[in-house]
């Protein structure tokens, strides 16, 4: 009766499990299985997330600016004595301005040739994650202004997954040229038009701060002049603690039919 | 678990292992398709905008 006792107290097994023991290690074994498992799929969840959002956000947004209906950029007469494309004449006169259009409606594209390897990446109307970020790429405020237009034009887009259109905003230079693209739409006022902007400065600030997307940046309220452009994303990389902004200011515009902006073809050439 | 799995599916060793491939192949399947991008909008690092 003693020497039982004493066995059950201690930590030495018994030589056969007890019928509760097989019940026991048998339940354990399941968590452990369970809980592999979960880690399992918690990795599977890390390759969706960074790998193949970005796979499929890249075919998509791809199919987008090609099927986009705009019209082409001219290209020389075969018996032109000059080669190469034509370089579109910047215009610093008042730029057409076109009518903001409905949600989730793609109407523009954006370059950024500092970028050097990433693909146009499309701007559809909107920057819910659902309708627009998670799928057509770059989204943009709504109620701000439109590309040209005196006011802020205001734009959105992932950093790190759904094809991260804005990955590498942190490379961007005071000068450097983002350049605008408006698709055919309508057709009316702004349309078919090249808009280059020029980066003025870029910061950090915490998700609250919607001054940054006012008409004037960092000015709510304020009377607008300018012809601004402004690009969030999240910050830092993988976290979103706070946003990365980017300002601009409109250099110049040129209708699409003059031919191509000489920032996209310094790359190139 | 996988022990039951394993003792509950039919056929040989070889047909037993194909079969397993094929299970998790439509796991990972069904999680890319439809869980993970269900779940993902609660994950605290795709907020990209400034506002609400």
């Amino acid at each position: 009766m003693s020497t039982q006792e004493e066995q059950t107290s201690e930590v030495a097994p018994p030589p056969r499990q007890s019928r509760g023991a097989r019940a026991f290690f048998g339940t354990i074994g399941v968590l452990g299985e369970i809980l592999i498992t979960l880690g399992v799929l918690l990795f599977g969840f890390l390759v969706w997330q960074l790998w193949w959002t970005d796979v499929q956000g890249n075919r998509e947004q791809e199919a987008i600016v090609r099927e986009l209906p705009r019209h082409s950029v001219p290209t020389p007469e075969p018996e032109a004595t000059e080669t190469g494309p034509i370089v579109a004449t910047p215009r610093r006169d008042a730029p057409p301005v076109m009518a903001e259009p409905a949600h989730a409606e793609t109407f523009a594209t954006i370059q950024v040739p500092r970028w050097d390897g990433e693909p146009e990446r499309p701007i559809s109307e909107g920057t819910d994650k659902a309708g627009v970020l998670d799928k057509l790429g770059v989204g943009h405020y709504v109620g701000t202004a439109m590309p040209g237009d005196v006011g802020n034009f205001a734009i959105a887009a992932h950093r790190t997954t759904y094809a991260k259109p804005f990955n590498r905003i942190e490379e961007l230079k005071v000068g450097d040229a983002v350049v605008i693209r408006t698709a055919t739409g309508d057709g009316g006022p702004g349309t078919d038009t090249w808009y280059v902007y020029r980066v003025t400065s870029s910061r950090v600030v915490y998700p609250k701060q919607t001054e940054v997307i006012a008409p004037v940046p960092g000015e709510p309220g304020a009377v607008p002049t300018e012809r601004m452009i402004t690009m969030t994303t999240c910050h830092p990389m993988f976290s979103a603690r706070q946003r990365y902004i980017v300002h601009g200011v409109l250099d110049y515009w040129a209708p699409v039919a003059d031919g191509t902006p000489a920032e996209l073809l310094e790359g190139a050439s | 678990m996988y022990g039951w799995l394993w003792r509950h599916l039919p056929g040989p060793t070889a047909v037993r292992v194909v079969l397993l491939v094929a299970l998790a192949a439509a796991v990972v399947v069904v999680c890319f398709a439809w869980v993970f991008p269900a779940i993902a909008p609660y994950m605290p690092f795709n907020d990209t905008t400034v506002g609400e």
